[in-house]
């Protein structure tokens, strides 16, 4: 499994305020909320994002809310992969549990830039800047979240099981 | 190696003798909780892939709580996909309008959680009941259909802070001026997946309500949870309420804390977290340039009685000054209806504020106090994102009642002055 595409970038501590306003919250329907995805700090996100590109972050990505339509937001507008220095816990549970792939990188989200074309191998964890040609390596997950991410989400897993 | 009091409660739970920090497991849950926002998509889930029936009704708790009275169609359309849930299960702990409150001031009020308890909630601010002495944490709504399913959560055991508390807090002070302090020492991802976990002398000191604010806001600080130990505070709050007798557990002596950091209480003054972190704290008394148009003095962070108490306490015979609006959310009906039968409502309406029924509203920017670009509002909640209360623009600075009280006053932020 991989993902390739162009690199949106944001700082450290990037709240699901901001990912996806409470005040749109009076729907669960995800092709409708994923019209307002980072709209209060990226009025032209929604316009520009392609499937397959990718969102590249600072420290804490996802802070606040427990709200799972934060990362159902980003995954619907076809967003292919986040990589943060480091995630809120909530947001890091939802991802794995709805299915948006999520990296840890402290490098890849220090050096990669706004605009870069990039290539991520999920299954080795290796991140390509296509721009720079460097590569990273994320953490890799822990065998417990592979299985539920391989079995296509928590609930998939649990009937399985 | 001992375990801390979190753990401890983690491994009863899993039915295992001992857990240790970063260990992988399936836990026991003995609430579910969500809400009119996150219930919706927890239900979508759990129907989709083919669940039927819930574990235990009386082990689920639905509050609708974030735009009721519904604000606007949709709303209500979420809310009666709850209620129809709720109904078709059986729900034994679900909150309509005229007996809902805010959720984490409703749930301990209600005797709904209790200490020992292992408890998951479709809402961050599910950290609330740690003050309880029990485990308890934000999940999404996926992990709430999951528990809604099967009745067990999976959990990564956490690692541990431990504040230790001495001292005694000075007037016109409170947990909330606490909680503002140690997220402005230690940042918004200070306590990142970890516990925080209470201690010391200092604890004797602070009431019920102080403790579950310090707990509530313990998420604004990234942690998994936030917990005190339960004492005579803490037995004499749940005496007479819930239905399940409450399960002490104890931190071990050798418990294994990543740090310690010291708190002395007698040292907190009134703090403000100003735009847009609540690690951006300054004391109030040196932000008096800033004016403000509007107050809020409610949320699961600042809206039970005690908070009541102090707001009366501070606007009672004054006038919220000219240009503010005061905007005061009594946190459930119960406290709603103390608060008409003591006078209060009289006398937050004759100092010129509004008072309405128990709501999340105004503090995510729902409704009820929408601020416009550039207005600014000093608001007893929790966060002060970018548009969290309104326009990207606006401007929300939080604090306690006290500090909210007296700035409604004043026109611009302010310490309540001794009384």
């Amino acid at each position: 499994m991989n993902t390739q595409g162009k690199v949106f970038k944001y700082p450290d501590n990037v709240d699901t305020d901001v990912i996806i306003p409470a005040r749109y919250l009076n729907t669960a329907d995800a092709g409708e909320l994923a019209k307002h995805c980072m709209e209060d700090i990226d009025t032209g996100f929604v316009d520009q994002v392609r499937p397959g590109d990718i969102l590249v972050a600072g420290w804490n990505f996802g802070c606040g809310s427990s709200r799972e339509h934060a990362p159902l937001v980003i995954k619907t507008c076809g967003t292919g992969c986040v990589i943060a220095k480091s995630f809120a816990r909530i947001f890091y549970r939802n991802a794995i549990n709805i299915g948006l792939p999520i990296l840890e990188c402290e490098a890849a989200a220090e050096e990669i830039q706004a605009g870069d074309r990039v290539d991520i191998d999920f299954d080795t964890g290796v991140i390509t800047d296509r721009t720079t040609g460097k590569t990273y390596q994320a953490e890799p997950f822990p065998e417990f979240i592979q299985n539920i991410i391989r079995r296509g989400g928590l609930l998939a897993s649990l009937k399985e099981a | 190696m001992g375990m801390t009091m979190t753990q401890k409660i983690l491994a009863d739970h899993a039915g295992l003798q001992s857990v240790s920090a970063g260990q992988l497991i399936r836990a026991r849950l003995d609430i579910v909780l969500g809400n009119d926002i996150t219930t919706p998509v927890a239900i979508n889930e759990f129907t989709k892939n083919g669940f039927d029936r819930v574990f235990d009704k009386d082990k689920i708790a639905i509050v609708l709580d974030h735009f009721v009275p519904n604000k606007d169609i949709k709303a209500a359309e979420q809310s009666r996909q709850c209620r129809e849930f709720a109904c078709g299960h059986c729900i034994s702990h679900f909150y309509d309008v005229g007996k809902m409150g805010i959720e984490h001031a409703l749930l301990p009020e209600q005797g709904v959680v209790t200490a020992g308890d292992c408890i998951i909630g479709a809402d961050s601010h599910t950290c609330t009941y740690g003050a309880l002495g029990a485990f308890s944490t934000g999940v999404g709504s996926t992990d709430m259909a999951a528990g809604m399913a099967t009745g067990e959560g999976w959990f990564k055991v956490p690692s541990a802070i431990r504040f230790q508390l001495t001292g005694q807090l000075p007037p016109n002070c409170s947990g909330k001026d606490v909680i503002l302090t140690i997220i402005g020492q230690i940042g918004v991802d200070g306590a990142l997946y970890k516990s925080m976990e209470f201690t010391g002398p200092g604890v004797a000191t602070l009431s019920m309500d102080d403790r579950l604010c310090i707990c509530n806001m313990a998420i604004e600080a990234g942690a998994k949870n936030g917990i005190f130990p339960v004492d005579e505070v803490t037995m004499r709050y749940l005496e007479g309420r819930g239905e399940r007798a409450p399960r002490i557990f104890r931190a071990d002596p050798d418990a294994a804390y990543e740090k310690t950091v010291c708190v002395d209480l007698s040292a907190i003054a009134p703090t403000v977290a100003c735009p847009h972190l609540p690690e951006n704290t300054r004391p109030a008394a040196e932000l008096s340039d800033i004016q403000i148009d509007q107050v809020v003095i409610g949320s699961c962070t600042n809206g039970r009685m005690e908070d009541m108490e102090t707001a009366y306490r501070i606007l009672k015979g004054r006038t919220v000054a000219p240009g503010v609006r005061c905007i005061i959310i009594p946190a459930t009906m119960k406290i709603y209806r103390e608060c008409v039968e003591r006078g209060y409502v009289t006398a937050f309406i004759d100092a010129g504020a509004v008072v309405s029924t128990p709501t999340c509203g105004p503090c995510l920017g729902g409704y009820m106090g929408i601020l416009a670009a550039g207005e600014r509002c000093v608001a007893t909640t929790n966060r002060n994102f970018v548009g969290r209360m309104g326009h990207v623009t606006s401007e929300v600075y939080l604090a306690s009642p006290a500090t909210a009280a007296a700035s409604a006053i004043a026109g611009f932020i302010t310490p309540a002055k001794e009384d």
